[in-house]
Order: structure tokens, then C-alpha cells, then sequence
């Protein structure tokens, strides 16, 4: 075979961005995840409407009810609904999740671009402020932040978008440290490339992996953090209902045998965090022009 | 305009001849890596020589002597320690950032590692196209995808290449790719870094006869960076080989093949097998002992003398210079008048046989260098 032939004809007219979609849907578990997210999100943005309850409307006659025909998640002490709860909580949950991994995810992809690709001095200064903020615990550096803004959910978002910023920018800086020294940066310097066209054409594409991967770890963690602040009493404040905050106020009905209080705050945040993860790993692949092939040639056997 | 891929500057044969890349004393030192280690390592160490417009000059070495750096030097891809390199008049090292973006366009690199060399991400329109983007040309839609099929047409792929991905291609292609990208800017000066040694044996001679047409049709100059004298034989005017971050010969091909002048050369040229078996059999081999010593601190005097087997006392003494060798001219002699014909220098080598030319080694260094100097 001569080395001027393609291996196939090309077929191929659609947009990169096409691509890219339809390598994510023809992935399962992706498309599955893809169908959750997108039901949790309209279940926040409907919520007046979908939920039985308003999320304080409570009935102290029917306190710690099981889930039954009326309450399908059951009642908690004061006699409200927790299925509207958990319907209501997607809403500040999600809210938290996507704004304050947002924040970090922006925040931190430019310090570790930046000090990645720059090195010396620039480098060290902006990872030392960095492990300066990760030597904290992330509780207490986000109440301090807190308690710096004053209180509000809004301000909670922010701490806990600063909080994780330090994740981000390692994990970007790694990344590009390789990168930067692929020939393939050196061949763009030679056509004449600026250092703002490499990070943004070649590098970033390039570590988009690991930043994907730590963006659907994020949110979970985002979740959680948010409910710890709540139970300290900044962040959301109660009647709202949160799911970690919901979960948190569960544990001292344990022993009286409300299973439901918990259970379903709980299954909500796995439901959510599982849903990103698959979503996350198929765009990761999706986005991997090598991956996508496989992914289609598995497509076109199916 | 559109119809030559690459138009350089004027008609291709028009300034032929005259000098277009000139480089003078031109020094690489790296830092040896740890943090107290103060030594440099001296990847390229003082090397000069001048391109003539349209030739192929071939720069070969062993692995590890300064071939790339060097080439990545010129280009200010690396950025050099000293030295000159002056491009068609212009001073290479002088240029701000800007003005050095923009020069680009004239002088680029053909990469030895086809795989690493293309972003994975891209696809190969996008990646031959960069060019066309960074420097404004053949932009709007249609222009610009036209001009990327003429450049995938010109080595020899499909336009239809455009909308795949590297890792669809095979080796041989994906260096056809990298020399299209090379080109859109249409340079006069293309740095071949290795660009066959990485690809099947079976198709080198598919991807050195394409660059032997670019360049006849483009009128291209190359720097031909090779590890053998076998690969640049059949395409190099001229030849510099190199050791240790010097050039130690510097000839025309055929003078170089027929008459090697330095230990160095002469044990390289040994080591190609001639494919007529009677001769093979008869063919003098100088074989190579040891193993390159280490740049961070090369032999004092001359460079090769802990593997050269004609050393003798004055090797460890005089630091050898280049110096016109060849029929004639031992006991050295002043250079041929060069006009502005680069290739006319002649024939040079920096080997003490022909004559204690070069900077005496200092009394310090010479102690270490009868430490390192080989038993007996
Ligand atoms: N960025 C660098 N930092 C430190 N040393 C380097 C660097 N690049 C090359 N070197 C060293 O410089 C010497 C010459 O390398 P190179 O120019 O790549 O050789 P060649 O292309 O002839 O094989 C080698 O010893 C190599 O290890
Ligand atoms: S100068 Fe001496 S060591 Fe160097 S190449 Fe010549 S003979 Fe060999
Ligand atoms: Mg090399």
C-alpha cells in the first residue's frame, strides 16, 4: 500500500462540536447520567410545581411518618414532607455545586495555566499561596472566609469556591508541566504561535482530562462542604432545606428508627454525584479524538 | 500567487548562491539540572557556518553531539548562550518578541518524532493551517480551506486528510502532515530535524524524494540534521559533522566522501556498509571505542581524543580550530577567496594532523587532561 493513501474514505463533514455530542450520547452510561442531571436540574427549577408540599408546610399531628401513600418519602420531626424537602434542597444544592466548583474550576485552571506554563519565579509564588490555602482544613478556611464576606449563601459559594481553587491549580500546573514540553508546543512556537494562542489552542485541550475528572469529584465534595457549613449555621439557613443540611439533621432521628429522614437526602446526593462522574469520564472520552474513534467503531460493530 | 504553496522570497534560483543563514560562535549551555550543580552542560559549543540560499547542508553527529540543538538555536526555539545568526540580513537574535513571531513565517522545522510532533487534539486541517491563522493569510472560509487542501495536496495527501485526526494516519503520513504545516507559511529555510529516522525503513525514500522536489520547485535551503553519513549522502551540497558540540568537518559531499580529513569523519564513513559485497568485504573499518564523553565537562584539547586513534602528545594540549585541510593544503594556508558564494569556503577540518592550529589549552586544564587521557 502506498503511504499517500488514507486507510478509508473520508465520511466524515460534521462539526468538531458534533462530534463530540454525538461520541457523548452513543456512550451509555453517559447518556444515562446526561437524562439524570438534566431531570434533577428541571426538578430545582420546578419545584413549586412538582412538589406534593411546600417544603415548610408541616403537620405536627403526622410527625416521623414512614413513606406512605400521602408522604412518599415519609415526614420528618415537625411533620413536613421530605420529598418536597429533597425536591426543594436540588435547588440549593445544585445552586452551591455548580457556582462554587465554577468559581474553582476558573480560578484555578488559570493559576496552574499560568504557573505551569510560565516556571520560575511566577510558579513559586503562586503554588506557595496555594499550599497555604490547602494546608487548612477546608471547614474551617471556608467558615473563616464566611465570616470575612458575612453570612450568606451567596458568600458560602464563594468560600467554597476559594477552598478549591488549590486542587484545581495543582492538578492543572502538573498537567501542563508535561505538556508544555510536547514537541507539538515547540512545533506551534516555530510556525509563530503566541504563548496565549499555545495555552489556549494546544494546552488546555490538552489537560482538559484531568480537569474534567476533578470537576465531577469537586461537586460532590462542594455538596458536602456546603451541608457542614449549613449545620454550623452559615450558609443556608433553616426552614430552607439543603440535602446536606437535611442528611445532617437526620443523624439524631437514627436511633428513633426515621431510616427515611436520612436515606433519601442521602440517595439524592449519590444520585447527583454518580450522574456527574458518568457524565464527567464519557465527555473526558468524548473530547479525546483518539477515544472517539474507538467509541464509534464500537458504534458502527453494535 | 495562490498556485506555488510555498513563494518564498522572489523566484525560486533568483539570489541563489548568496549567503541566507550565518551563524558565528554559536554557544547552547544548559544548566547541568541540580540545584548546587553550577556546571553547564555545553550542548553546543562554538559553532559556525554559513547556508547558501537553496542548498541542503547536512549536520550530522552521533546522538547527543548538538544536532538539534543546534537547529533549534538558529530558529530561537532554544535560546542561544552567545554567538551570532544572522538570516538574510537580519540579526536572528536581535528581534523582539514581536518582530520574532513575525519572522517565523520565513524559517520554520520539520520534527524527527512524527507522533509527538502533531497535537492529538487537532484535527490535521487545523493543525496544517495554524500558520495561515498566526500570520493572517488565505483567511475567510472558503480561501482558507482551499489553501489547506493545496498544502495537503502538495506532500502528497488527500484534501480529504483535512477533517481527520493525527492518530488516524500512519508515520510516513503523519511526517507528510508536519512538513505541510512547515510550509503554509511558505519559508525560504526549513530545519529537517531527522525527519526520516523515525519512519519505516520502506517508506525514507518516499518522504526524502517529496523533500527533494519541495525543494527544487519552492527553492527551499535546508539544514539536513542526520545521525548518519549514509542518510545525508544522497541529498547534502555541503557537510558539517559534528562532536561534542563542534563542528570537526566541514566539506562538500563529494570531497567529504572521497577525502575525509578528521579521525572523526573518517571512522563515521567506515561504519557505512557499500552495497557491492566485493568492496564490503575489502572496505576498511575504523571502528569507534568508548563511548562519547560527557558534555558537562568535555575532554580538554581536543574533543575526540579519548576515542581518536591517531591521538598524539599535542591532542591534550591544543584545543583544535577549524582550518583548511584537503590536496595542498597542509600546514594550513589562507582561505580561498569566498566572494559571497558561502559553499566556496572549502573544505575544513579542526584536527591537529594537519597543523597545531588552535587555543592552547591552559595549565590547569591540562592537568585534568592527562588524567583523562587514555593509557598508553
Ligand atoms: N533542554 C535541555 N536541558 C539540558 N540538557 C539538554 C537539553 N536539550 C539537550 N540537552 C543536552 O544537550 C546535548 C545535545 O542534545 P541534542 O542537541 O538533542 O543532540 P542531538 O540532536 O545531536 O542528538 C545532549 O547531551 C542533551 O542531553
Ligand atoms: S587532534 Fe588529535 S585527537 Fe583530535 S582528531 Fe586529530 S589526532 Fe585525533
Ligand atoms: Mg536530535
Amino acid at each position: 500500500m502506498s503511504d499517500t493513501t488514507l486507510q478509508q474514505p473520508s465520511t466524515r463533514s460534521r462539526s468538531r462540536g458534533a462530534e463530540t455530542w454525538s461520541a457523548l450520547l452513543s456512550n451509555k452510561l453517559a447518556a444515562a447520567g446526561l437524562v439524570v442531571l438534566v431531570l434533577l436540574v428541571l426538578a430545582a427549577v420546578f419545584a413549586d410545581v412538582i412538589a406534593p408540599y411546600g417544603y415548610t408546610d408541616s403537620d405536627l399531628t403526622r410527625r416521623l411518618q414512614p413513606p406512605s401513600a400521602s408522604y412518599w418519602f415519609g415526614t420528618d420531626e415537625l411533620g413536613r414532607d421530605v420529598l418536597s424537602r429533597v425536591i426543594h434542597g436540588a435547588r440549593v444544592s445544585l445552586q452551591v455545586g455548580a457556582v462554587a466548583v465554577g468559581i474553582s474550576l476558573v480560578l484555578g485552571t488559570t493559576i496552574g495555566l499560568v504557573a505551569g506554563y510560565r516556571g520560575g519565579w511566577i510558579d513559586a509564588v503562586l503554588m506557595r499561596a496555594m499550599d497555604i490555602l490547602f494546608s487548612f482544613p477546608v471547614v474551617l478556611l471556608a467558615i473563616a472566609i464566611v465570616a470575612v464576606l458575612s453570612p450568606s449563601l451567596v458568600n458560602t459559594m464563594i468560600a467554597i469556591g476559594i477552598v478549591f481553587t488549590p486542587i484545581f491549580a495543582r492538578v492543572v500546573r502538573g498537567s501542563v508541566l508535561s505538556v508544555r514540553e510536547e514537541v507539538y508546543v515547540r512545533a506551534a512556537r516555530s510556525l509563530g504561535a503566541s504563548d496565549l494562542r499555545i495555552l489556549g489552542r494546544h494546552v488546555l485541550p490538552n489537560v482538559a482530562a484531568p480537569i474534567i475528572v476533578q470537576t465531577s469529584l469537586s461537586l460532590a465534595f462542594a455538596i458536602l462542604t456546603e451541608a457542614a457549613l449549613s449545620y454550623l449555621g452559615i450558609g443556608v439557613q433553616p426552614p430552607r432545606p439543603a440535602w446536606g443540611l437535611m442528611l445532617l439533621d437526620a443523624q439524631g432521628f437514627i436511633p428513633t428508627g426515621a431510616w427515611w429522614m436520612s436515606i433519601f437526602p442521602g440517595l439524592a446526593i449519590f444520585l447527583t454525584v454518580m450522574a456527574l462522574n458518568l457524565v464527567g469520564d464519557g465527555l473526558r472520552d468524548a473530547l479525546d479524538p483518539r477515544q472517539r474513534s474507538v467509541i464509534q467503531a464500537r458504534g458502527a460493530e453494535a | 500567487m495562490s498556485s506555488s504553496p510555498a513563494g518564498g522570497s522572489g523566484a525560486p534560483g533568483e539570489r541563489v548562491g548568496e549567503p541566507l543563514v550565518e551563524v558565528e560562535d554559536l554557544e547552547v549551555h544548559f544548566p547541568a539540572g541540580g540545584r548546587r550543580d553550577r556546571r553547564v552542560v555545553r550542548a553546543v559549543d562554538g559553532v559556525s557556518f554559513t547556508l547558501a540560499r537553496g542548498e541542503t547542508f547536512g549536520l550530522v553527529g552521533e546522538s547527543g553531539c548538538g544536532k538539534s540543538t543546534t537547529g533549534l538555536a538558529l530558529l530561537r526555539l532554544v535560546e542561544p548562550t552567545a554567538g551570532r545568526v544572522h538570516f538574510d540580513g537580519t540579526d536572528v537574535r536581535g528581534l523582539s518578541r514581536r518582530d520574532l513571531r513575525a519572522w517565523r513565517r520565513r524559517a520554520g522545522m520539520i520534527f524527527q518524532d512524527p507522533y509527538a510532533s502533531l497535537d492529538p487534539r487537532l484535527p490535521v486541517g487545523e493543525i496544517v493551517g495554524e500558520a495561515l491563522d498566526i500570520h493572517d493569510l488565505h483567511q475567510g472560509k472558503q480561501a482558507r480551506r482551499a489553501r489547506i487542501a493545496e498544502l495537503l495536496e502538495r506532500v502528497g495527501l488527500a484534501a480529504a486528510a483535512a477533517d481527520r485526526y493525527p492518530h488516524e494516519f500512519s508515520g510516513g503520513q503523519r511526517q507528510r502532515v508536519g512538513i505541510a504545516r512547515a510550509l503554509a507559511g511558505e519559508p525560504d529555510f526549513l530545519v529537517c530535524d531527522e525527519p526520516i529516522a523515525a519512519l519505516d525503513v520502506s517508506i525514507q525514500a518516499q518522504v526524502m524524494n517529496l523533500l527533494a522536489e519541495l525543494q527544487r520547485d519552492l527553492g527551499l535551503t535546508y539544514l539536513f540534521i542526520a545521525h548518519d553519513l549514509a542518510a545525508v549522502q544522497h541529498v547534502s551540497d555541503r557537510i558539517a559533522v559534528m562532536y561534542l558540540g563542534r563542528i570537526v568537518e566541514l566539506a562538500d559531499r563529494a570531497t567529504l566522501y572521497r577525502s575525509p580529513q578528521h579521525p572523526y569523519t573518517r571512522a563515521l564513513l567506515s561504519a557505512i556498509p557499500v552495497p557491492d559485497p566485493v568492496r564490503e568485504r575489502q572496505r576498511e573499518r575504523v571502528p569507534l571505542v568508548g563511548d562519547v564523553p560527557t558534555p558537562l565537562d568535555p575532554p580538554s584539547g581536543c574533543r575526540f581524543r579519548t576515542r581518536c586513534p591517531e591521538v598524539f602528545e599535542a591532542c591534550g594540549r591544543v584545543d583544535p580550530v577549524l582550518q583548511p585541510v584537503g590536496p595542498g593544503r597542509e600546514g594550513g594556508g589562507a582561505l580561498p577567496d569566498v566572494g559571497s558564494d558561502p559553499r566556496a569556503q572549502g573544505h575544513l577540518a579542526a584536527c591537529l594532523l594537519h597543523g597545531e592550529t588552535g587555543r592552547p589549552v591552559e595549565r590547569s586544564d591540562h592537568r585534568d587532561a592527562r588524567e583523562a587521557a587514555p593509557a598508553g
